[in-house]
């Protein structure tokens, strides 16, 4: 059995998140203690919220050296939604914030208007499919393994991270016309702007491949 | 304001097809531990254990689900909760829970049994800035301002609450847009005329608040048929739709009104 943790910093439904990895078969601890982060052989960083909100709630705890020296640690960790986008270096939510700076980039407000100049809604609420940046060659292996660019995922988020590589853009969706960033990735370290645990089997497909995934020798 | 965010409805088209996906929502009022189904929000009739239907609907793939408990706000309220907790075990899409919450604590319980989001009506009608509150300790997100809305004139329409019993004398497209300046993050906007009728949804009413509106509106009741799904998207702007008769009669299954979606060119979640 796969033990995954997964961190609690005040921010977001940790039930539903601990539900979905129990529904695929893991045993799942909730902790805000830096050490058991730290230890984790697979790691969670959920959360909804605001950037600074969130960044504030893990430096509280002494989380954000914990989280940083698990990313070291080449085992596989997710962060979702709010989690997401903290893996970034900074986030422009209501002044600029600093991040968890594991992926080069930054988080900033969904445009208000598409490329033809038309207004949307915001925040971007529902499902929306999953594409790859280029070919879709690049899914195998990874936590989207197995999905078919166009499959669905469940979105709710005003704010988008922006990655500075391609490299790190593993999968993108398109909102009027705009691409927002829906999965990042540097080796172990994935983000997910949608909600794995919402998203019905897609999701928990999502959730599998992620338990599936093994630690990168450092 | 309203003249700087023109036409930000779902449903506005692009080469005749709806721009984003629609949500298909199942509608669930609950009275106690029970499933039921009204006419006009009046006249209620059993129809069993609501955790079942959810489940069923899931597995024909609704993209969210609403349970609404109907006595909330005139007794105890652990059935729901039950219910939430049971629906977090195998349900896996996004679950809004309304009735009877008046408190941010009642809210902080409600997302703790499982709940994404919390739909308020009687309660911010009270104190708006309980619509506030919710949204900034819970993000803008959780905060779904629900509205019972009552025809009373030519592209006018009067809130209620406590499922239609109750009158306020606000005018709803102006406490709409109050809700939405106090932080709610969508509007789930129900109908009385037309609720628990099967007619079709006040096309009117959702289209005025969509269209005002840069927040998604959820069309609620009305729903009889594909036609109606189809009218209250393409010309009522709905950005999601809560549908109940149709699902618990067992009218249309929820991949059957899919299906039928894709056909008629509404973008719709497949899968």
């Amino acid at each position: 059995m796969k033990n995954v943790v997964v961190i609690d910093y005040g921010m977001g439904n940790l039930l539903s998140v601990r539900r979905a990895f129990e529904f695929c078969g893991a045993h799942v601890e909730i902790t805000s203690v830096p050490g058991r982060v730290e230890r984790a052989e697979y790691l969670v960083l959920p959360g909804v919220g605001a950037f600074a909100d969130g960044m504030s709630e893990l430096e509280s705890r002494d989380l954000v050296k914990a989280v940083r020296r698990f990313a070291k640690t080449g085992r596989p960790f997710m962060g979702i939604c709010l989690g997401m986008q903290m893996m970034m270096e900074a986030g422009e939510e209501f002044g600029i914030h600093k991040g968890l700076a594991l992926i080069p980039g930054t988080v900033s407000m969904i445009a208000k208007e598409g490329p033809d100049g038309s207004s949307h809604k915001i925040p971007h609420i529902g499902w929306n499919g999953l594409f790859p940046p280029h070919d879709n060659g690049r899914w195998d292996n990874t936590i989207l393994h197995g999905i078919s660019p166009g499959e669905s995922a469940y979105f709710v988020h005003s704010f988008s991270a922006v990655p500075a590589h391609p490299d790190n853009d593993l999968a993108g969706c398109f909102y009027n016309g705009l691409r927002l960033c829906a999965v990042l990735q540097s080796g172990n370290v994935y983000g997910c702007q949608f909600h794995p645990e919402k998203s019905s089997s897609v999701g928990l497909r999502i959730i599998d491949n992620f338990l599936k995934i093994q630690p990168i020798r450092q | 304001m309203e003249a700087e965010i023109p036409h930000l409805g779902g449903g506005r088209e692009i080469d005749g097809k709806s721009m984003h996906n629609v949500r298909l929502i199942a509608r669930l009022d609950v009275k106690g531990p029970n499933l039921v189904k009204g006419i006009q929000l009046e006249g209620l009739r059993k129809m069993g254990n609501p955790n079942k239907f959810a489940k069923k609907y899931y597995d024909e793939g609704i993209d969210e689900i609403i349970y609404m408990d109907i006595v909330a706000s005139l007794y105890e309220r652990d059935n729901i909760k039950e219910i939430v907790r049971r629906t977090s075990e195998d349900i896996f899409i996004p679950v809004t829970v309304g009735g009877g919450i008046r408190s941010v604590e009642d809210a902080r319980e409600i997302l703790r049994a499982g709940a994404d989001k919390v739909a308020i009506n009687t309660a911010a009608i009270k104190n708006p800035q309980l619509i506030s509150d919710v949204s900034l300790r819970f993000g803008s997100q959780c905060m779904v301002l629900s509205i019972e809305a009552k025809r009373i004139g030519d592209g006018q329409w009067e809130a209620y609450y406590d499922y239609g019993r109750e009158k306020t004398g606000i005018d709803v497209v102006q406490w709409a847009r109050q809700g939405y300046e106090l932080g709610a993050g969508e509007i789930l906007l129900t109908s009385i005329d037309m609720e628990g009728g099967a007619k079709g949804f006040d096309t009117e009413l959702v289209r005025t608040i969509s269209d005002m509106l840069p927040i998604p509106v959820i069309a609620s009741g009305g729903m009889g048929s594909i036609d109606d799904l189809e009218s209250v998207i393409r010309e009522g702007h709905a950005d999601a739709v809560a549908m109940a008769h149709v699902l618990h009669y067992g009218s249309c299954s929820v991949h059957e009104i899919k299906e039928e979606c894709l056909q008629r060119n509404i973008r719709v979640r497949v899968g």
